[in-house]
């Protein structure tokens, strides 16, 4: 069904130039000032103007991809789809865009870092634009993410303020995990249907249906869009997202982003809804979405949070609609998608307008300001009527369809209708609360004095408002070009859709007029209204958002908590850790492979001699341990170094006792020099329930290397290193210790390395001991005492 | 005679862990040196025993005419005495002047890297 796209180039283009518009901003910022937003406008506007090319293929019902391989390896493709769904979202994403970076350009004029923020403005529109535009489910996934982490950026752009810190990490951290969620859904639905573009999935319907995995997949991808689309209980990062300049708000977090969970929803509805969990799931959380954000947004007094929860409200309609899934809710999703992003982007920035320009964004605070600012009130009133659902405005037609979907259903509807009304009548009157109650009544004294803004902040509010009327009364049109593609990409189908302004009698328009009716009735009891939504909620006390709090608070304590565990800052801890899986290592290895040694056999003719050197190593060990002062251990130390030197001797390596002999008196002298300097009882202080399992661990340990030794003796020995060594060491080497020969000829280079090695050290221990500042006493230059220590640093040199 | 040595390394092993287990600098230092003789003692176990006679090559002769010790692992230990010293004797030092400035031998209460009373991080935002 697909087909291959023409100008691909071109189009390829649209995705890189948000990109270029990040890069761009600052250096513009710098030249231009806040006159830059009409330069970098340009680059949507271009986007728009390449994208708008294909309106006319897809208007006539098809669907373009293109793309190239990306990791072929991986069989990931960088595709792209463009079709009625994905173009609708494209043009609303670039030509708002384009708005909004004017809109920006007015707002933050002047402000020290606006280049930053338009960077990041156009970072997420990048996002956004790839996010719709993607044909592959890793590029999906991949702008998913980035336009969360654009947001978190954006709502943290004053980060000098706490509250803006919180709502950017929430943000983050709620989208994010769901992003998380959506990547694990995808990939369960890769494996389901083994393919990995949407463009192809599209033939898959009822394979994926069909599965065992389905629902696992339906829940998994429902994370991720209802995370992103603020449905309950998820929402609660949208409200404190407000934080956020008002140019983000009004783009982001009505317009663009919160539709991206939406945008999935509506992609993958021809291959997974139509099922019973589809269109439970949906409704049911889109319900509860909608009259929880509606009477949220009543209970509000603050213009841009008000805003905020009817776009949760909002969000919440449309995945109802889209869960339902018949036809006429198809498009009324689709309708109504459209007639949000115009009105609500509207209603954000005149909300914007009015706090820059009168200084309060409180509605109890403002009134009258219509005068003031004429033409504000126009595109607030327009973007009113609109949520209202009143002609002539887009809105209307959204809401007459989507009383059409939901009359004449079974039960389970007709409670979604009597929500939707509810909710719509809510949103209504908060429409009229934001978009008209600031411009009439007498005037109010407001913290600045109120006067119109400069064309930067009102062009764009002007412009979208008369859009969403413009849209509306040539619907033919829209219809044609926007509209019945998109329908039909959702609903897997040709859906074409003819809904006019023109009044058609029957039921809905019926409850159109309840609604209206409802909506003015709540606007003029609002103070009342409100009061009775706060007090149940206050007296709640506890909602999302404190458990937000509590859930990080929580995993704060947690993380402190392992890490007090994990790493106790006690050395004895992690050496009996090291020991422990040491031991585990030993004698776990040859336990799990049934590779356990044969019983040793001891030869019989042990000489009384080295029965003594052996008996007076042992002697040594045990009076190191044992013994009562420090002097005592050190020669106790001394006595089984000795032994080991003779046993090297008895057994045919005289090089290795005379080394071994030079080394036990050096380090015994030291450590006589170092410790009788010292204060200090080398006797053992460990309780006695801590020396046994020490003792324990300890035997553990030497056990397992008996074992492995007594393995490692048991098997052939290969000499071929050792025969090659006696074979050459005078022939080429010409030596006769073979083991002198190794040392200098054979393995010379090793031997330099490790002379090296010594030579560091020995400069360690000299900087060490003449260390000055971390001990009160001064060492080296006038004591007498370190004097003697630094001299013995540099013997270690000569026993190489 | 590899059974007696593998049992004799065993040994050794075990007390250096118990002294390198206990908290007490002084006694993990006797420890190290401990573990140096044992680890040099399982790799000349490892290479195979032979008594008394040193892998040295006769005057006028080409190569050894007797079975002799094996030169490979004392080639190694020979190495490994050297290098086990100089790590020892840094080590030495390091705490000599650990306990000096901290003034105390006890492990448990070295606790200038990562305090006992360690704040938790801060729990805002």
């Amino acid at each position: 069904m697909a087909d291959a796209l023409t100008g691909t180039g071109l189009t390829m283009l649209a995705l890189l130039l948000p990109f270029v518009g990040a890069l761009l901003a600052p250096l513009a910022v710098r030249a231009f000032g806040g006159a830059a937003a009409w330069v970098l406008a340009l680059l949507p506007l271009g986007a728009f103007a390449i994208l708008s090319r294909h309106l006319g293929a897809v208007s006539e019902g098809q669907a373009l991809t293109a793309g190239f391989d990306w990791i072929p390896s991986l069989g990931v493709r960088f595709s792209i789809l463009i079709d009625g769904l994905s173009l609708t979202f494209a043009l609303l994403v670039t030509g708002i865009g384009a708005l909004i970076v004017l809109y920006a350009g007015g707002y933050l004029k002047g402000h020290p870092h606006l280049g930053r923020f338009l960077s990041f403005l156009f970072l997420f529109m990048g996002a956004m634009l790839g996010l719709v535009l993607s044909d592959s489910f890793l590029m999906l996934f991949v702008y998913w993410e980035l336009t969360s982490i654009a947001s978190f950026l954006l709502i943290g752009f004053d980060h000098t303020r706490t509250a803006a810190r919180r709502a950017a990490l929430q943000a983050l951290v709620v989208t994010g995990a769901g992003g998380l969620l959506l990547l694990a859904g995808l990939l369960v639905i890769q494996a389901i249907t083994g393919v990995s573009e949407l463009s192809a999935l599209a033939a898959m319907g009822s394979v994926l249906r069909d599965s065992p995995l389905y629902l696992a997949a339906l829940l998994l991808v429902l994370g991720g869009a209802f995370t992103k689309s603020a449905q309950f209980p998820f929402h609660v990062w949208l409200p404190n997202a407000m934080e956020a300049p008002t140019p983000v708000s009004a783009y982001l977090h009505s317009a663009t982003m919160v539709k991206a969970g939406v945008y999935l929803l509506m992609r993958l509805n021809p291959v997974m809804g139509q099922t019973p969990e589809w269109q439970m799931l949906l409704p049911l959380f889109g319900g509860v979405t909608l009259l929880a954000g509606a009477l949220m947004a009543l209970a509000e007094t603050d213009l841009k949070r008000m805003l905020a929860y009817t776009t949760m409200a909002s969000l919440g309609l449309l995945v109802l609609l889209t869960g339902l899934g018949t036809p006429h809710a198809v498009e009324a999703a689709v309708l109504y998608l459209v007639a949000h992003s115009l009105f609500k982007g509207t209603l954000f920035m005149v909300a914007g307008i009015i706090d820059h320009e009168a200084g309060t964004r409180d509605v109890t605070r403002l009134g009258g300001l219509g005068r003031a600012m004429p033409i504000t009130f126009v595109a607030g009133g327009l973007a009113a009527l609109s949520m209202m659902g009143l002609p002539p405005a887009f809105g209307f037609l959204a809401k007459e369809k989507t009383y059409y979907a939901l009359t004449g259903g079974g039960l389970f509807v007709t409670i979604l209708l009597v929500v939707v009304i509810i909710g719509n009548a809510l949103m209504g009157a908060v429409g009229l609360l934001v978009g008209v109650r600031p411009f009439i009544g007498a005037p109010v004294k407001t913290p600045k004095h109120a006067h119109e803004g400069p064309p930067l902040l009102w062009l764009g509010p002007l412009l979208l408002a008369v859009k969403g009327v413009a849209i509306a009364i040539a619907a033919a049109v829209t219809h044609q070009m926007m509209t019945t593609p998109m329908a039909s990409a959702v609903a897997g189908e040709a859906r074409p859709v003819t809904i006019s302004l023109l009044p058609h009698l029957g039921l809905p328009l019926l409850l159109s007029l309840v609604t209206v009716a409802l909506a003015i009735a709540m606007f003029l009891t609002a103070t009342r209204l409100r009061a009775a939504i706060t007090s149940p909620m206050d007296a709640l006390g506890w909602g999302p958002d404190r458990g937000f709090d509590q859930m990080i608070a929580g995993v704060l304590r947690f993380a402190s908590a392992l890490t007090r565990r994990l790493q106790p800052g006690r050395l004895d801890a992690y050496m009996t850790a090291g020991f422990v899986l040491l031991a585990a290592l030993l004698l776990l290895t040859p336990a799990l492979n049934g590779e356990w040694p044969n019983a040793p056999v001891f030869p019989a003719d042990i000489p009384w001699d080295e029965l003594a050197i052996f008996a007076i190593a042992l002697c040594g060990l045990i009076a190191v341990v044992l013994a009562p002062n420090r002097l005592t251990a050190i020669v106790s130390l001394g006595i089984q170094g000795f032994a080991v030197a003779v046993i090297f001797l008895l057994y045919g390596a005289p090089d290795l006792a005379f080394t071994q002999f030079m080394i036990e008196t050096l380090s015994v002298v030291i450590l006589a020099l170092v410790m009788t300097r010292l204060d200090l009882s080398p006797s053992d202080h460990r309780p006695l329930r801590q020396l046994l399992p020490d003792a324990a661990l300890a035997g553990l340990v030497g056990f397992g290397f008996t074992i492995v030794l007594l393995k490692v003796t048991s098997v052939p020995f290969d000499p071929a290193l050792s025969t090659f060594f006696a074979q050459f060491s005078k022939t080429i080497a010409h030596g006769a210790n073979i083991v002198n020969v190794i040392i200098v000829d054979f393995r010379g280079t090793d031997t330099l390395g490790e002379i090296a090695v010594v030579m560091a050290t020995g400069l360690a221990v000299l900087a060490l001991l003449r260390l000055r500042g971390g001990s009160e006493r001064r060492l080296a230059d006038n004591d007498p005492d370190a004097a003697e220590a630094v001299e013995t640093a540099p013997l270690q040199g000569r026993g190489v | 005679m590899e059974p007696v040595f593998a049992i004799l390394v065993g040994i050794f092993f075990a007390f250096a862990v118990y002294l390198l287990l206990s908290k007490f600098i002084v006694r993990m230092m006797l420890g190290v040196a401990i573990l140096g003789n044992a680890v040099n003692l399982l790799i000349f176990t490892a290479g195979r025993l032979t008594r008394e006679v040193p892998p040295v090559i006769g005057a006028g002769l080409d190569g050894p005419v007797t079975a002799t010790a094996n030169p490979l692992p004392q080639a190694l230990i020979l190495t490994a005495i050297v290098i086990s010293f100089s790590f020892f004797s840094f080590l030495l030092v390091l705490s000599w002047r650990a306990i000096d400035a901290l003034k105390t031998d006890n492990t448990d209460r070295m606790r200038l890297a990562e305090p006992a009373d360690d704040p938790a991080p801060p729990a805002g935002y």
